[in-house]
């Protein structure tokens, strides 16, 4: 659970130039990290490629927090 | 042996990020030895495209910002491509536009304002743009442009945009028209689903790719190199007898019944 918060949080500092202490896994894209919904679908096509997986459309518009990414990683793959 | 671009200046409009179909031309123009010119809309795609060009090594002659939402940006930019380069031989367009909820459901509930807008930013901007790219090519020139399968068939969740493709393809034609007498060529790539920052705002997009995989002839995905190469030869003098067409960078899929 810590690896993957710390490549999620890795990812989401490179790809939103978020500063690093404020990626928590409360931290919301768009309300907290100043992200865009175009942002958001970027961030979700990185997190694919990185635990190579596939994120389903429904699953992808539900996660709104750091921690709705790294569980959603967690639990399916 | 000179390269097939060597010393050619071509405008670049729409790199969003690695994945953009405009990243695989660029890579393609860099490696033919192009002058490149980029475009950008906003800061953080300023910011982005930076980043990547340091990361590949790839050198801008010049970005300008440019938003194609409005005459006056293409204007601008243009002018002052004008005043620092002076003339330019290509222009890649790779842009285009549509509200996420009118790429999926049912096509009649499209808004009348989500259907204008995918016109304008996808099917106008190239009317706009090869206006104001026209007075730069004074030693002839080549506009390529990006499109898809689904403006001649009704492909699911594509929608809007398929619509606003088809009318991109068919200003394709009117300006090869217009802009042939003047030396300029204009043409479009319509490739295979690929999997950008664009293609995801489609929904279902997964499916579609995998249909490629299994029923083209070629068997196999299009990526973004491919149809920067097909670019390439639009760009370059080795297509100088083509213009007004549509080539397919598909795997062949469209032949398919």
């Amino acid at each position: 659970m810590d690896a993957i918060f710390e490549k999620v949080k890795e990812i989401i500092v490179d790809q939103l130039e978020a500063e690093e202490d404020k990626v928590t896994m409360e931290a919301s894209f768009i309300d907290d990290l100043e992200a865009d919904s175009l942002d958001v679908v970027e961030l979700v096509m990185e997190l694919e490629d990185e635990f190579d997986m596939e994120i389903a459309e429904e699953d992808a518009e539900s996660i709104k927090t750091v921690g709705d990414a790294v569980n959603y990683i967690n639990s399916n793959r | 042996m000179t390269k097939l671009l060597e010393g050619k200046n071509i405008v670049v409009m729409g790199v969003a990020n690695e994945r953009s179909i405009a990243w695989g031309i660029t890579k393609s123009l860099h490696n033919a030895g192009a002058n490149l010119i980029f475009t950008n809309r906003q800061e953080r795609s300023y910011k982005k495209l930076t980043k990547l060009l340091e990361k590949h090594n790839v050198e801008a002659k010049q970005m300008v910002n440019c938003d194609v939402a409005s005459d006056e940006s293409i204007q601008n930019a243009f002018q002052k491509i004008k005043d620092d380069i002076g003339v330019i031989h290509g222009v890649v367009h790779s842009v285009a536009f549509a509200n996420r909820d009118d790429l999926k459901g049912a096509f009649s509930d499209t808004s009348r304002d989500g259907f204008l807008l995918a016109q304008e930013i996808s099917a106008f901007s190239l009317v706009a743009v090869t206006k104001a790219a026209k007075p730069l090519m004074t030693e002839g020139g080549s506009i390529v442009t990006q499109t898809y399968l689904g403006s001649e068939r009704a492909v699911k969740n594509y929608n809007v945009m398929g619509v606003a493709k088809a009318s991109l393809e068919a200003s394709v034609r009117y300006l090869a028209e217009d802009v042939g007498k003047n030396g300029i060529r204009v043409n479009a790539v319509s490739a295979g689903p690929i999997r950008t920052l664009s293609a995801k705002g489609v929904s279902g997009f997964n499916e579609i790719n995998s249909i490629i995989e299994e029923k083209s002839p070629l068997r196999r995905n299009v990526d973004q190199d491919q149809v920067g190469d097909a670019s390439l030869f639009f760009l370059s003098d080795l297509s100088r007898g083509v213009t007004g067409e549509v080539l397919h960078v598909d795997s062949g899929y469209h032949i398919i019944g």
